[in-house]
């Protein structure tokens, strides 16, 4: 998706950091990021502040990673700083595994430049002078405009030896990844850098500790680094300004599904999901009614009408049941069944797992196999009990966030949408008419003229009725190939 | 080191900081159910991937619950390891785990000794709930020479990744594929028989489930047996005897050398005789190549190469044939000893009762896979016809003499038959690490300085160190002795080796932990390295025992020389008990 799409959305309630600089510089020129103040923040902290104190000003913006977790970044940064080693490294995830997501992608096509002055800044403030971009090679646009980029700076002294003159030494090299979610947890990313299976391996160590080829790691998020120079230019008490108690700053979300404004939005934090999807996202589609918002990428949870008024933040979406996560945000509205919804994003999950710990590895397949179930009509009460406790231990025992996050979609509508599921189960009924195998065809009296071509059309002869009289479909016969709503040319053959 | 005080289950214990929930609360007798962890502590091979789960505890104050084999204490920790809440995830994992795996069980290799079927004991599982509509994650059948993977049973344990690459660095098996499809497999899912593998067993010995399993020969063995045209010989390698006892329920380290020949004499094997006599013959020929060697070394001829390598261990030559093939004329030439014997049996000992090689079948009792293997290696056979025809392990005799309605325990001891059933001391120790080159020093040292060797044994060898040197005064000329166990140990001498580093005159190499007494064939250790050890105190013992305690002493020894070979590094020698090495690597992922 183009950059372009930003400048589709109104921008009231929205307050560009993140993306201050898309769609408004040329990416490919680094003259457009310095008159914006570009590696103006790199200049200053080098000449006027310690380590220490460069950390003490991420700290007291209260900024939180960007990429799912929130782990408070000046903490982390101070970690790395503390971690004794001759060599560091600055690691940037821009490995964006969720389906959908698309913030990190353009801020690297849009404003490479703040990637690049942030990764500096924070090898500065830990003690590292080496960075890397792990990157996915399927975003080969932002890739050509990183190494333009980085090139770009290593001219101007921005990256290289002595910056500014001073002793310090910042270097940022690309590594690719080959996109499999998972690579974007810390962990496996790190192994996958080194030529490894890219599987999560336990924490403690944590990259400060122990990362890159064992050596403290400091590794963040895109969107985190993309606030790191402003939050040096403006200061940390302006940027603490913005946001709830607990989470600081904005978020910027992909916006997506049945709503009619679909895009990237930078919000302050705080702001109400009504606010994003009513005012921003100007509404649901075709004037439909609203039925429910997943955020946090596929392993998010569905919030419900309950939810829209609740601020947005860290805290509160987990415990609504969903999470902030990469900052994924799908609306669904009264045609979309909540069954087939969780078992959507758990095939995600199931592809997507590594299959290193056993509750991930099968039990994600044993929720999308009871789920199927569900939406086939075969399933039966207790299996929705199985189901809450699958996911309950699942969530309880995987290694890693991918295995403890899977299962919100379901727990999250089993939560939300209960009786949705027992329609499902006990009337064998698909409200929101999505579930094939639990419509069934059926002929509207009314409208029904009797001309026979039904019954003629049927191949197995599930249809009776006299000539001129409204005709019958026996359910029991029919095997659902749709033959007689296609020959019917007076809408009487409907599904439902 | 700091202390940190804690809390398991409502006791408080102290540990030093670093200690795992899991080793923690073993000290308060807690045993916390584990399936992937294995620990090997002398042998620092630790597998800890954190991956089965089976081992969550709750920890107060904690979001989840935490893999005790992974999660180090902390002061003032509040653990619960058999809360509801810890029972409930503990037995639904297991029931994910066991919903993804065959239920034959009555059929299976490991039945009776597999680790899987134990936890599910251990947890009173007494139901897969879903089963019926649940998917089995499956995979093709894997045969090689040596060892079957049958994948549909590996839960993901990662054990044998860990020994194959950790501690034997061959580098076989990996993780491949993802999620529910997720298997160990070698590159590019090439067949074991395509890859590195050595057939070192390795991962077979810690596999703990028979996703792993050992070519089975038994029942080859009961038709040999049962037919009335052969003649059938077996030979036991010395591993055997300090561990076949664990399999018939008594303590690691029990030896059951006598027990061991009565139950092959009441199978019907025609001949029992012992690898120990081809161990001692092994020494003879070996020990001769080392000294010739060493002494053209010493006179200073240039074409002579040194180190010397043992070449007895049959998974360590598979290991040089494809790591070093450039070096491979460093080796001694001389065959293993389950080679030497086949050969002999069927030259010298066939003529000798005359019977016709085809008419002959050599079973061999191995603590190892890899003989499997070498025994069907085309330049060990006499036109088409094998020296050794089948390789059985020590589980698989095991398994024969259950069959024959035997108890181990209750068989009276008897002895092996003349005249490939007699061996020194030395023979003996060739089943630890350590023991061939020891074996062989008490041999040289006599030959090489005429004078009788007063102190046999030579503590400086033996140990369970991976790498051991250690120097042998030979008269006043100091011999430079390396050892290893485990390919990787073998590796870092080799490299030096290569390198030109090396200070070592002859090294020792075996495949195993421990040397045979840890073979891939032997009787599972379950993780407890302590069983090793036992079994090498047992092997030592039955060294000490011995009336003759080296090898060119052994009369029957002198008597094939005289009889038969002429002298060690003979013509006929050459023939019969000599062998050359192949460059591997080209082979490798070639199909
Ligand atoms: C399954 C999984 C996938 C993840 N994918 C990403 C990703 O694509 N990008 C990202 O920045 N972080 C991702 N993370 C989070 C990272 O592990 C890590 O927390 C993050 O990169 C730290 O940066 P931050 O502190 O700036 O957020 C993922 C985590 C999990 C568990
Ligand atoms: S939770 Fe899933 S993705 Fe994470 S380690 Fe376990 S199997 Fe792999
Ligand atoms: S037999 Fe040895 S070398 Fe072969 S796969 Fe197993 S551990 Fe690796
Ligand atoms: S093959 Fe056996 S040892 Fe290897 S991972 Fe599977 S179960 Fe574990």
């Amino acid at each position: 998706m183009p950059v372009a799409t930003l400048t589709e959305i109104p921008v009231k309630k929205q307050i560009r950091i993140a993306l201050r600089n898309c769609g408004v510089i040329n990416p490919e020129k680094i003259e457009d990021y310095i008159v914006r103040d570009g590696y103006f923040a790199l200049g200053m902290v080098l000449s006027e502040m310690t380590p220490e104190n460069a950390i003490g000003v991420i700290k007291d913006s209260g900024i939180r990673g960007r990429g799912g977790a929130g782990f408070p970044t000046g903490l982390k940064w101070e970690f790395a700083s503390k971690s004794m080693s001759e060599q560091k490294y600055v690691v940037c995830n821009a490995d964006e595994g969720d389906p959908g997501a698309f913030m990190d992608r353009s801020i690297l096509e849009g404003d490479p430049h703040t990637v690049l002055e942030a990764m500096a800044l924070c090898g500065y403030c830990i003690g590292a002078n080496t960075g890397y971009i792990y990157i996915r090679a399927e975003y080969p646009l932002a890739i050509a405009r990183l190494k333009t980029a980085i090139s770009q700076a290593r001219e101007f002294g921005f990256l290289g030896k002595s910056i500014f003159g001073s002793e310090f030494e910042f270097d940022i090299h690309l590594k690719y990844g080959a996109g499999a979610f998972v690579c974007g947890e810390e962990t496996a990313l790190i192994h996958s850098m080194e030529g490894l299976r890219g599987e999560p391996s336990l924490k403690p160590p944590f990259p400060s500790e122990s990362g890159y080829l064992g050596k403290p790691t400091n590794v963040n998020n895109v969107e985190t680094y993309a606030n790191i120079p402003v939050i040096f230019l403006k200061g940390a008490e302006w940027f603490s300004g913005i946001g709830t108690e607990k989470s600081k700053g904005t978020k910027v979300f992909a916006l997506a599904g049945k709503v009619n404004n679909v895009g990237l939005v930078e919000v302050p934090m705080g702001i109400t999901l009504r606010e994003v999807i009513f005012e921003i996202g100007g509404g649901i589609k075709d004037g439909k009614g609203f039925k429910a918002v997943q955020t946090g990428g596929p392993s998010g949870g569905c919030l419900t009408e309950k939810h829209l008024d609740t601020p947005i933040d860290y805290e509160n979406l987990i415990a609504c049941g969903s999470m902030m996560g990469s900052g994924g945000m799908i609306v669904m509205d009264e045609d979309d069944c909540m069954v087939s919804i969780a078992k959507f994003f758990l095939d995600f999950t199931v592809e997507e797992s590594c299959g290193k710990c056993s509750p991930c590895r099968i039990g994600n397949k044993r929720l999308y196999e009871l789920l199927d179930r569900i939406c086939t009509g075969k399933g039966e009460m207790p299996d929705l009990d199985r189901l809450r406790n699958l996911s309950e231990v699942i969530k309880d025992t995987s290694l890693c966030g991918l295995g403890q996050s899977s299962p919100n979609p379901v727990l999250s509508t089993l939560n939300n949408f209960y009786h949705e599921y027992v329609s499902h189960v006990e009337d064998k009924k698909c409200q929101a008419g999505v579930c094939r195998d639990l419509l069934e065809y059926f002929i509207i009296e009314e409208n029904c003229v009797g001309c026979t071509a039904c019954a003629r059309a049927c191949p197995v002869g599930a249809i009776s009725g006299e000539r001129k009289e409204p005709h019958l479909i026996n359910p029991d016969t029919c095997i659902k190939c749709g033959a007689c709503l296609e020959k019917c040319k007076f809408d009487a053959v409907i599904l439902r | 080191m700091d202390r940190v005080k804690l809390t398991i289950d409502g006791r408080a214990v102290e540990v030093p900081a670093g200690t795992t929930i899991y080793k923690a609360a073993k000290e308060l007798g807690i045993d916390i159910p584990i399936l992937c962890y294995m620990d090997l502590k002398d042998l620092n091979i630790e597998n800890k991937p954190g991956g089965c789960r089976i081992c969550v505890v709750e920890v107060e104050g904690r979001g989840n619950l935490a893999s005790s084999c992974s999660t180090n204490v902390a002061a003032g920790m509040v653990v619960k390891t058999n809360s509801m809440r810890v029972i409930n995830a503990r037995r639904t994992v297991m029931e994910l785990i066991l919903s993804d795996h065959p239920k034959d069980c009555l059929s299976c290799a490991k039945s009776g000794n597999c680790d899987l079927q134990d936890m599910a004991v251990k947890l009173g599982i007494r139901e897969i709930p879903g089963q019926e509509y649940a998917e089995m994650s499956t995979y093709r059948l894997d045969t090689s020479p040596s060892i079957i993977r049958e994948l549909d049973k590996c839960i993901m344990c990662r054990r044998c990744e860990t020994m194959c690459n950790d501690f034997q660095t061959v580098g076989a098996l990996h993780a491949v594929n993802r999620g529910f499809e997720s298997v160990v497999a070698p590159a590019f899912e090439m067949n074991l028989e395509h890859s590195p593998c050595t057939y070192c067993g390795q991962c077979v010995a810690v596999c703990p489930t028979g996703a792993l399993t050992e070519v089975d020969h038994t029942s080859k063995v009961i038709s040999a047996l049962n037919d009335p045209t052969k003649t059938v010989v077996v030979q036991t390698a010395p591993a055997v005897r300090a561990a076949l006892g664990e399999e018939f329920g008594m303590e690691p380290g029990t030896r059951v050398t006598g027990q061991m020949v009565s139950a092959l004499r009441q199978l019907g094997f025609d001949y029992v005789f012992d690898t120990d006599f081809a161990a001692d013959l092994t020494i003879m020929e070996e020990g001769t190549e080392l000294l010739g060697r060493l002494t053209r070394f010493m006179e200073g001829d240039e074409e002579v190469k040194l180190p010397i390598l043992t070449s007895c261990c049959p998974g360590w030559v598979n290991f040089f044939e494809y790591n070093y093939p450039e070096m491979k004329e460093i080796p001694s030439t001389a065959r293993s000893p389950q080679q030497m014997f086949g050969s002999i049996a069927k030259s010298y000992f066939a003529e000798m009762i005359e019977v016709d090689r085809k008419d002959m079948v050599v079973i061999s009792i191995m603590p190892c896979l890899a003989k499997k293997y070498e025994c069907q290696r085309e330049e060990f056979s006499v036109d088409g016809n094998p020296d050794v025809d089948y390789s059985i392990t020590t589980r698989e005799l095991a398994h024969l003499i259950k069959q024959a309605n035997l108890d181990l325990a209750k068989l009276d001891s008897d002895d092996f038959d003349a005249p490939l059933g007699e061996s020194s001391g030395a023979g003996v120790i060739f089943a630890a690490t350590g023991g061939v080159i020891e074996a062989a020093t008490r041999t040289a040292y006599e030959i090489y300085t005429g004078k009788v060797l007063e102190k046999v044994d030579f503590e400086q060898l033996r140990g369970m160190e991976g790498i051991r040197s250690a120097k042998v005064d030979f008269d006043g000329q100091e011999i430079n002795i390396g050892i290893a166990h485990g390919l990787g140990n073998a590796r870092k001498l080799l490299d030096d080796v290569k390198a030109g580093k090396s200070q070592y005159h002859a090294i020792e190499i075996m495949a195993c932990p421990g040397g045979c007494i840890g073979g891939g064939g032997q009787p599972l250790h379950h993780g407890d390295a302590s069983i090793l050890k036992a079994r090498a105190r047992a092997i030592y013992a039955e060294d000490r025992d011995k009336p003759i305690r080296k090898s060119h002493e052994n009369p029957y020894i002198k008597k094939l020389y005289e009889e038969f070979l002429g002298e060690p590094m003979s013509e006929k020698a050459h023939e019969l008990l000599h062998t050359h090495y192949f460059d591997k690597r080209k082979k490798i992922f070639q199909v």
